[in-house]
Protein backbone atom coordinates (compact mmCIF):
# COMPACT_ATOMS: atom_id res chain seq x y z
CA UNK A 1 0.00 0.00 0.00
CA UNK A 2 1.39 3.72 -0.88
CA UNK A 3 2.76 5.40 2.36
CA UNK A 4 -0.16 8.32 1.31
CA UNK A 5 -3.28 5.67 1.74
CA UNK A 6 -1.98 3.97 5.01
CA UNK A 7 -1.93 7.42 6.31
CA UNK A 8 -5.12 8.94 5.28
CA UNK A 9 -6.58 5.06 6.39
CA UNK A 10 -5.15 5.79 9.96
CA UNK A 11 -6.09 9.11 10.33
CA UNK A 12 -9.74 8.36 9.55
CA UNK A 13 -10.12 5.64 12.39
CA UNK A 14 -9.80 8.54 14.72
CA UNK A 15 -12.52 10.54 13.52
CA UNK A 16 -15.83 10.54 15.62
CA UNK A 17 -19.09 10.39 14.42
CA UNK A 18 -21.43 13.70 14.20
CA UNK A 19 -18.11 16.37 14.78
CA UNK A 20 -17.16 19.06 12.65
CA UNK A 21 -13.66 18.58 10.70
CA UNK A 22 -11.66 20.50 8.54
CA UNK A 23 -9.21 18.39 6.46
CA UNK A 24 -5.89 20.44 4.85
CA UNK A 25 -5.04 20.45 1.27
CA UNK A 26 -3.17 17.69 -0.34
CA UNK A 27 -2.93 14.23 1.38
CA UNK A 28 -5.14 15.58 4.66
CA UNK A 29 -8.13 15.68 2.10
CA UNK A 30 -7.76 11.69 0.83
CA UNK A 31 -8.72 11.21 4.82
CA UNK A 32 -12.81 11.26 3.89
CA UNK A 33 -12.16 8.80 1.33
CA UNK A 34 -11.32 5.88 4.34
CA UNK A 35 -13.84 7.51 6.69
CA UNK A 36 -16.62 3.98 7.31
CA UNK A 37 -20.15 5.09 5.81
CA UNK A 38 -21.93 4.92 8.99
CA UNK A 39 -19.58 7.79 10.31
CA UNK A 40 -21.41 11.09 9.49
CA UNK A 41 -19.56 13.87 10.18
CA UNK A 42 -19.54 17.63 9.04
CA UNK A 43 -16.25 18.68 7.14
CA UNK A 44 -15.74 22.63 6.84
CA UNK A 45 -13.79 24.74 4.44
CA UNK A 46 -12.61 27.71 5.71
CA UNK A 47 -13.24 29.50 2.72
CA UNK A 48 -16.89 29.37 3.91
CA UNK A 49 -18.90 25.69 4.11
CA UNK A 50 -19.86 23.85 6.56
CA UNK A 51 -20.68 20.06 5.02
CA UNK A 52 -18.50 19.92 2.12
CA UNK A 53 -19.25 17.21 -0.29
CA UNK A 54 -17.65 15.32 -2.85
CA UNK A 55 -16.65 16.89 -6.21
CA UNK A 56 -19.81 17.24 -8.41
CA UNK A 57 -19.51 15.33 -12.18
CA UNK A 58 -18.33 17.30 -15.13
CA UNK A 59 -20.63 20.08 -16.46
CA UNK A 60 -22.06 20.39 -13.33
CA UNK A 61 -19.99 22.46 -11.05
CA UNK A 62 -20.90 25.47 -9.62
CA UNK A 63 -18.07 28.68 -9.84
CA UNK A 64 -19.54 29.61 -6.41
CA UNK A 65 -18.80 26.55 -4.39
CA UNK A 66 -15.21 25.87 -3.69
CA UNK A 67 -13.31 24.07 -0.92
CA UNK A 68 -10.03 25.75 0.54
CA UNK A 69 -7.99 24.26 -2.62
CA UNK A 70 -9.93 26.35 -4.94
CA UNK A 71 -11.15 23.25 -6.54
CA UNK A 72 -15.17 22.48 -6.75
CA UNK A 73 -17.51 21.16 -4.63
CA UNK A 74 -20.98 20.31 -3.87
CA UNK A 75 -22.37 21.15 -0.39
CA UNK A 76 -24.24 17.86 1.59
CA UNK A 77 -27.52 18.19 2.58
CA UNK A 78 -27.72 20.03 6.26
CA UNK A 79 -24.47 22.23 4.64
CA UNK A 80 -24.60 26.02 5.66
CA UNK A 81 -22.52 28.61 3.89
CA UNK A 82 -20.93 31.27 5.91
CA UNK A 83 -18.26 34.03 5.62
CA UNK A 84 -15.07 34.11 6.56
CA UNK A 85 -15.42 35.77 10.15
CA UNK A 86 -17.98 32.82 10.98
CA UNK A 87 -15.38 30.84 9.55
CA UNK A 88 -12.37 31.12 11.37
CA UNK A 89 -14.68 32.32 15.04
CA UNK A 90 -15.77 28.20 14.64
CA UNK A 91 -11.93 27.57 13.82
CA UNK A 92 -10.69 30.01 16.73
CA UNK A 93 -13.52 29.62 19.19
CA UNK A 94 -13.62 25.51 19.78
CA UNK A 95 -16.41 24.48 17.62
CA UNK A 96 -14.19 22.61 15.53
CA UNK A 97 -13.25 19.27 16.67
CA UNK A 98 -10.54 18.67 14.44
CA UNK A 99 -8.62 19.66 11.74
CA UNK A 100 -5.98 17.57 10.22
CA UNK A 101 -2.94 19.04 8.23
CA UNK A 102 -0.07 18.17 6.68
CA UNK A 103 3.64 19.08 7.81
CA UNK A 104 6.78 20.13 6.70
CA UNK A 105 8.57 19.41 10.52
CA UNK A 106 7.20 18.33 14.40
CA UNK A 107 9.30 18.06 17.04
CA UNK A 108 9.91 16.52 20.31
CA UNK A 109 7.71 19.33 22.16
CA UNK A 110 4.86 18.57 19.29
CA UNK A 111 5.36 21.74 18.20
CA UNK A 112 4.61 21.70 14.24
CA UNK A 113 5.88 23.83 11.22
CA UNK A 114 4.40 23.84 7.89
CA UNK A 115 3.76 27.02 6.21
CA UNK A 116 7.26 28.41 5.15
CA UNK A 117 10.80 27.64 4.19
CA UNK A 118 12.91 30.76 4.92
CA UNK A 119 14.83 31.56 1.44
CA UNK A 120 12.57 28.59 -0.56
CA UNK A 121 8.66 29.05 -0.06
CA UNK A 122 7.17 31.72 1.42
CA UNK A 123 3.31 31.02 0.82
CA UNK A 124 1.99 32.30 3.51
CA UNK A 125 0.07 30.82 6.00
CA UNK A 126 -3.66 31.34 4.84
CA UNK A 127 -5.73 29.48 7.78
CA UNK A 128 -3.06 27.05 9.39
CA UNK A 129 -1.97 29.06 12.17
CA UNK A 130 -5.91 29.92 13.41
CA UNK A 131 -6.34 25.60 12.49
CA UNK A 132 -3.74 25.01 15.00
CA UNK A 133 -4.44 27.39 17.50
CA UNK A 134 -7.65 26.57 17.27
CA UNK A 135 -9.02 23.38 16.94
CA UNK A 136 -9.96 21.21 20.11
CA UNK A 137 -7.47 18.17 18.01
CA UNK A 138 -4.44 18.66 15.77
CA UNK A 139 -3.43 15.85 14.09
CA UNK A 140 -0.48 16.11 11.60
CA UNK A 141 -0.61 13.97 8.43
CA UNK A 142 2.89 13.20 6.67
CA UNK A 143 5.41 10.84 5.29
CA UNK A 144 7.72 9.95 7.76
CA UNK A 145 11.22 11.26 6.24
CA UNK A 146 11.72 13.68 3.03
CA UNK A 147 14.17 12.85 0.41
CA UNK A 148 15.48 10.24 3.46
CA UNK A 149 16.10 12.98 5.99
CA UNK A 150 13.99 12.79 9.48
CA UNK A 151 10.74 15.51 10.05
CA UNK A 152 10.48 14.86 13.61
CA UNK A 153 13.27 16.55 14.71
CA UNK A 154 14.58 17.38 18.27
CA UNK A 155 13.25 21.33 17.98
CA UNK A 156 11.81 22.43 14.73
CA UNK A 157 14.04 24.56 12.49
CA UNK A 158 11.58 25.66 10.41
CA UNK A 159 9.49 28.79 12.00
CA UNK A 160 6.61 27.55 13.90
CA UNK A 161 2.96 27.32 13.22
CA UNK A 162 1.95 27.37 16.74
CA UNK A 163 3.31 27.39 19.62
CA UNK A 164 0.92 24.65 20.59
CA UNK A 165 1.12 20.61 21.21
CA UNK A 166 -0.78 18.95 18.20
CA UNK A 167 -2.77 15.92 19.68
CA UNK A 168 -1.03 13.24 16.88
CA UNK A 169 1.29 12.84 14.24
CA UNK A 170 0.61 9.93 11.68
CA UNK A 171 2.57 8.78 9.17
CA UNK A 172 3.30 5.85 7.17
CA UNK A 173 5.53 4.30 9.92
CA UNK A 174 4.44 5.56 13.03
CA UNK A 175 1.76 6.61 15.24
CA UNK A 176 2.78 9.44 17.61
CA UNK A 177 1.33 11.40 20.92
CA UNK A 178 3.29 14.00 21.66
CA UNK A 179 2.88 14.38 25.29
CA UNK A 180 4.14 16.25 28.73
CA UNK A 181 7.30 13.96 28.86
CA UNK A 182 7.92 13.69 24.99
CA UNK A 183 7.26 12.04 22.07
CA UNK A 184 5.36 8.65 22.77
CA UNK A 185 5.24 5.76 20.47
CA UNK A 186 2.03 4.31 19.70
CA UNK A 187 1.51 2.18 17.19
CA UNK A 188 3.91 0.76 13.70
CA UNK A 189 3.46 0.89 10.45
CA UNK A 190 2.03 -2.05 9.14
CA UNK A 191 5.43 -3.17 7.46
CA UNK A 192 7.69 -0.98 9.62
CA UNK A 193 10.14 -2.38 12.83
CA UNK A 194 10.51 -0.14 15.52
CA UNK A 195 13.89 -0.18 14.59
CA UNK A 196 13.37 1.19 11.27
CA UNK A 197 11.20 4.01 13.14
CA UNK A 198 13.55 5.09 15.49
CA UNK A 199 16.39 5.41 12.71
CA UNK A 200 14.12 7.38 10.47
CA UNK A 201 13.52 9.94 13.55
CA UNK A 202 15.81 12.48 14.85
CA UNK A 203 13.77 12.98 17.93
CA UNK A 204 14.02 10.91 21.03
CA UNK A 205 10.93 8.50 21.12
CA UNK A 206 9.02 7.08 24.24
CA UNK A 207 8.71 2.92 23.71
CA UNK A 208 6.38 1.77 26.08
CA UNK A 209 6.46 -2.29 25.95
CA UNK A 210 5.54 -3.87 22.23
CA UNK A 211 4.10 -1.29 20.41
CA UNK A 212 1.70 -2.41 18.46
CA UNK A 213 0.72 -2.43 14.35
CA UNK A 214 -1.74 0.05 12.86
CA UNK A 215 -4.78 -1.81 11.61
CA UNK A 216 -5.90 -0.66 8.71
CA UNK B 1 -32.57 54.23 -4.23
CA UNK B 2 -29.08 53.80 -5.88
CA UNK B 3 -28.43 54.25 -9.54
CA UNK B 4 -25.88 51.69 -11.22
CA UNK B 5 -22.89 52.76 -13.00
CA UNK B 6 -20.12 51.50 -15.13
CA UNK B 7 -17.28 49.17 -13.87
CA UNK B 8 -15.15 52.01 -15.88
CA UNK B 9 -17.03 54.88 -13.95
CA UNK B 10 -16.72 53.22 -10.69
CA UNK B 11 -12.78 52.43 -11.55
CA UNK B 12 -12.31 56.53 -12.13
CA UNK B 13 -13.46 56.67 -8.35
CA UNK B 14 -10.16 55.09 -7.00
CA UNK B 15 -7.00 57.29 -7.29
CA UNK B 16 -3.85 56.10 -7.21
CA UNK B 17 -2.29 55.02 -3.91
CA UNK B 18 -5.47 53.87 -2.11
CA UNK B 19 -6.13 50.87 0.03
CA UNK B 20 -8.59 48.65 -1.38
CA UNK B 21 -10.49 46.19 0.23
CA UNK B 22 -11.01 43.58 -1.99
CA UNK B 23 -13.03 40.04 -1.52
CA UNK B 24 -12.56 36.77 -2.88
CA UNK B 25 -11.06 33.53 -2.17
CA UNK B 26 -9.00 32.22 -5.18
CA UNK B 27 -10.66 34.58 -7.40
CA UNK B 28 -14.25 32.83 -6.29
CA UNK B 29 -16.03 35.37 -5.11
CA UNK B 30 -14.09 38.36 -6.73
CA UNK B 31 -15.36 41.93 -8.36
CA UNK B 32 -14.28 40.86 -11.27
CA UNK B 33 -15.59 43.10 -13.69
CA UNK B 34 -14.08 46.05 -11.10
CA UNK B 35 -10.51 44.22 -11.58
CA UNK B 36 -10.51 44.42 -14.96
CA UNK B 37 -11.37 47.80 -15.34
CA UNK B 38 -8.59 49.07 -12.83
CA UNK B 39 -6.15 47.35 -14.36
CA UNK B 40 -7.33 48.97 -17.57
CA UNK B 41 -7.04 52.40 -16.22
CA UNK B 42 -3.77 51.85 -15.39
CA UNK B 43 -3.74 52.51 -11.51
CA UNK B 44 -0.77 52.28 -9.67
CA UNK B 45 0.90 52.23 -6.36
CA UNK B 46 -2.26 50.64 -4.52
CA UNK B 47 -2.45 48.86 -1.52
CA UNK B 48 -4.79 45.63 -1.35
CA UNK B 49 -5.76 44.00 1.63
CA UNK B 50 -7.28 40.60 0.24
CA UNK B 51 -7.17 36.94 1.22
CA UNK B 52 -4.51 35.99 -1.41
CA UNK B 53 -3.50 37.28 -4.56
CA UNK B 54 -5.33 34.40 -7.33
CA UNK B 55 -3.12 32.91 -9.61
CA UNK B 56 -2.05 34.91 -12.21
CA UNK B 57 -4.21 36.22 -15.19
CA UNK B 58 -7.09 35.57 -12.81
CA UNK B 59 -9.08 38.27 -10.46
CA UNK B 60 -6.57 39.73 -8.20
CA UNK B 61 -4.11 38.13 -10.06
CA UNK B 62 -4.46 40.40 -12.84
CA UNK B 63 -3.56 43.52 -10.60
CA UNK B 64 -0.20 41.87 -9.60
CA UNK B 65 0.03 41.64 -13.39
CA UNK B 66 -0.38 44.79 -14.52
CA UNK B 67 2.14 46.49 -11.73
CA UNK B 68 -1.05 48.30 -10.00
CA UNK B 69 0.19 47.00 -6.41
CA UNK B 70 3.08 48.40 -4.43
CA UNK B 71 1.83 46.69 -0.73
CA UNK B 72 -0.17 43.47 -0.38
CA UNK B 73 -1.64 42.60 2.99
CA UNK B 74 -2.76 38.61 2.43
CA UNK B 75 -2.85 35.43 3.96
CA UNK B 76 -1.50 33.29 1.17
CA UNK B 77 -0.11 34.16 -2.39
CA UNK B 78 1.71 30.59 -2.88
CA UNK B 79 -0.82 29.95 -6.30
CA UNK B 80 0.79 33.17 -7.50
CA UNK B 81 4.53 33.22 -7.88
CA UNK B 82 4.32 36.34 -9.37
CA UNK B 83 3.35 37.98 -6.32
CA UNK B 84 6.43 35.76 -4.67
CA UNK B 85 8.84 37.11 -7.61
CA UNK B 86 7.75 40.62 -7.03
CA UNK B 87 8.07 39.90 -3.23
CA UNK B 88 11.36 38.99 -3.70
CA UNK B 89 12.82 41.67 -6.11
CA UNK B 90 11.11 44.07 -3.51
CA UNK B 91 8.46 46.10 -6.03
CA UNK B 92 5.26 44.71 -3.94
CA UNK B 93 6.08 44.81 -0.21
CA UNK B 94 3.92 42.06 1.37
CA UNK B 95 2.68 41.43 4.81
CA UNK B 96 1.57 37.98 5.27
CA UNK B 97 -1.06 37.76 8.70
CA UNK B 98 -3.17 34.81 9.31
CA UNK B 99 -6.90 34.36 7.48
CA UNK B 100 -8.58 34.55 10.60
CA UNK B 101 -6.82 37.67 11.91
CA UNK B 102 -7.08 39.05 8.85
CA UNK B 103 -10.87 38.80 8.45
CA UNK B 104 -11.33 40.29 12.47
CA UNK B 105 -8.88 43.24 11.89
CA UNK B 106 -10.85 44.35 9.15
CA UNK B 107 -14.03 43.49 11.13
CA UNK B 108 -12.19 45.30 14.18
CA UNK B 109 -11.92 48.25 11.78
CA UNK B 110 -15.50 48.13 10.18
CA UNK B 111 -17.57 47.39 13.98
CA UNK B 112 -15.77 50.65 15.62
CA UNK B 113 -13.38 47.78 17.62
CA UNK B 114 -9.52 49.12 18.88
CA UNK B 115 -8.21 45.94 17.76
CA UNK B 116 -8.59 42.54 18.70
CA UNK B 117 -7.09 40.12 20.79
CA UNK B 118 -6.38 36.53 19.40
CA UNK B 119 -4.15 33.37 20.64
CA UNK B 120 -3.47 32.93 16.76
CA UNK B 121 0.33 33.82 16.11
CA UNK B 122 1.65 33.56 19.40
CA UNK B 123 4.94 32.03 19.56
CA UNK B 124 5.46 32.14 15.99
CA UNK B 125 6.90 34.83 13.54
CA UNK B 126 3.89 36.50 13.48
CA UNK B 127 4.40 37.48 16.85
CA UNK B 128 7.35 39.80 16.27
CA UNK B 129 6.74 43.38 17.08
CA UNK B 130 3.43 43.28 18.58
CA UNK B 131 1.50 43.91 22.12
CA UNK B 132 1.04 40.45 24.25
CA UNK B 133 -2.21 40.72 26.52
CA UNK B 134 -2.62 39.07 29.47
CA UNK B 135 -6.37 37.84 29.97
CA UNK B 136 -7.49 36.06 32.66
CA UNK B 137 -4.24 34.23 32.96
CA UNK B 138 -4.46 33.45 29.18
CA UNK B 139 -1.80 35.20 26.59
CA UNK B 140 -3.14 36.82 23.25
CA UNK B 141 -1.90 38.88 20.79
CA UNK B 142 -2.45 42.67 19.84
CA UNK B 143 -3.77 42.88 16.62
CA UNK B 144 -4.68 46.05 15.11
CA UNK B 145 -7.94 47.34 13.00
CA UNK B 146 -7.50 47.56 8.71
CA UNK B 147 -9.57 50.32 7.19
CA UNK B 148 -9.70 50.50 3.46
CA UNK B 149 -10.35 53.59 1.49
CA UNK B 150 -12.79 51.46 -0.83
CA UNK B 151 -13.95 48.08 -0.28
CA UNK B 152 -14.93 46.60 -3.42
CA UNK B 153 -17.62 43.73 -2.75
CA UNK B 154 -18.59 40.99 -5.25
CA UNK B 155 -22.14 39.97 -4.45
CA UNK B 156 -24.34 36.98 -5.77
CA UNK B 157 -27.47 39.65 -6.16
CA UNK B 158 -28.11 43.27 -4.79
CA UNK B 159 -31.39 45.71 -5.51
CA UNK B 160 -31.72 48.97 -6.11
CA UNK B 161 -31.19 50.36 -2.14
CA UNK B 162 -28.13 48.72 -2.11
CA UNK B 163 -29.53 44.95 -0.29
CA UNK B 164 -26.80 42.16 -1.04
CA UNK B 165 -26.83 39.42 -1.31
CA UNK B 166 -24.51 36.70 -1.24
CA UNK B 167 -24.25 32.72 -3.07
CA UNK B 168 -22.09 29.89 -1.30
CA UNK B 169 -18.42 30.02 -0.93
CA UNK B 170 -18.78 33.40 -2.75
CA UNK B 171 -19.58 34.82 0.59
CA UNK B 172 -15.70 34.80 1.97
CA UNK B 173 -14.29 38.43 3.08
CA UNK B 174 -17.23 40.46 1.62
CA UNK B 175 -19.75 40.84 3.71
CA UNK B 176 -16.77 42.05 6.14
CA UNK B 177 -15.30 44.08 3.91
CA UNK B 178 -18.51 46.01 3.29
CA UNK B 179 -18.27 47.05 6.94
CA UNK B 180 -14.78 48.64 6.44
CA UNK B 181 -14.29 50.69 3.38
CA UNK B 182 -15.08 54.42 3.61
CA UNK B 183 -16.42 54.06 0.27
CA UNK B 184 -18.00 50.30 -0.70
CA UNK B 185 -18.34 49.89 -4.36
CA UNK B 186 -20.45 46.22 -4.96
CA UNK B 187 -20.59 44.59 -7.77
CA UNK B 188 -23.88 42.23 -7.96
CA UNK B 189 -24.49 39.28 -10.51
CA UNK B 190 -27.74 40.67 -10.75
CA UNK B 191 -30.24 43.13 -9.94
CA UNK B 192 -33.65 42.71 -8.64
CA UNK B 193 -36.37 45.24 -7.89
CA UNK B 194 -36.49 46.40 -4.35
CA UNK B 195 -38.48 44.22 -2.14
CA UNK B 196 -37.58 40.96 -4.04
CA UNK B 197 -34.81 40.36 -1.61
CA UNK B 198 -36.54 38.67 1.78
CA UNK B 199 -35.03 41.22 4.70
CA UNK B 200 -33.63 37.76 6.08
CA UNK B 201 -31.74 36.94 2.89
CA UNK B 202 -29.71 40.91 3.27
CA UNK B 203 -26.16 39.97 4.22
CA UNK B 204 -24.86 43.33 3.85
CA UNK B 205 -27.51 45.95 4.19
CA UNK B 206 -27.66 48.78 1.81
CA UNK B 207 -27.10 51.85 3.21
CA UNK B 208 -22.89 49.94 4.06
CA UNK B 209 -23.29 50.57 0.06
CA UNK B 210 -22.04 53.94 -1.66
CA UNK B 211 -22.04 52.41 -5.25
CA UNK B 212 -23.59 49.60 -7.28
CA UNK B 213 -22.36 48.55 -10.21
CA UNK B 214 -24.60 47.56 -13.21
CA UNK B 215 -25.83 43.65 -13.43
CA UNK B 216 -23.67 41.64 -15.44
CA UNK B 217 -23.94 41.69 -19.12
CA UNK B 218 -26.12 39.10 -20.94
CA UNK B 219 -23.55 36.32 -21.98
CA UNK B 220 -20.90 36.92 -19.93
Amino acid sequence: MEAKEIIARRVAQEIKPDTLVNLGIGLPSMVANYLPKEVHVFFQAENGVIGLGARPPEGMEDPDLTDAGGGFVTAVPGAASIDSAMSFGLIRGGHLDMTVLGGLQVDERGYLANWMVPGKMVPGMGGAMDLVAGAKQVIVAMVHTAKGKPKILHECSLPLTAQRRVSLVVTEMAVIEPTADGLVLKEAGPDTTVDEILSATEANLIVRGDVPKMRI
Amino acid sequence: MKQSMTAGDAAELIPDGATLLIGGFMGVGSPHRLIDAIVERGAKNLTLVANDTAMPGKGIGKLVTAGCLSRVIASHIGLNPETQQKMISGEIDVDLVPQGTLVERIRAAGVGLGGILTPTGLGTLVENGKQIVTVNDQRFLLEEPIHGDFALIAAHQADYVGNLEYSLTAHNFNPIMALAGKTVIAEPQSIVPVGVISPDSVKTPGILVDHLLERQPDGS
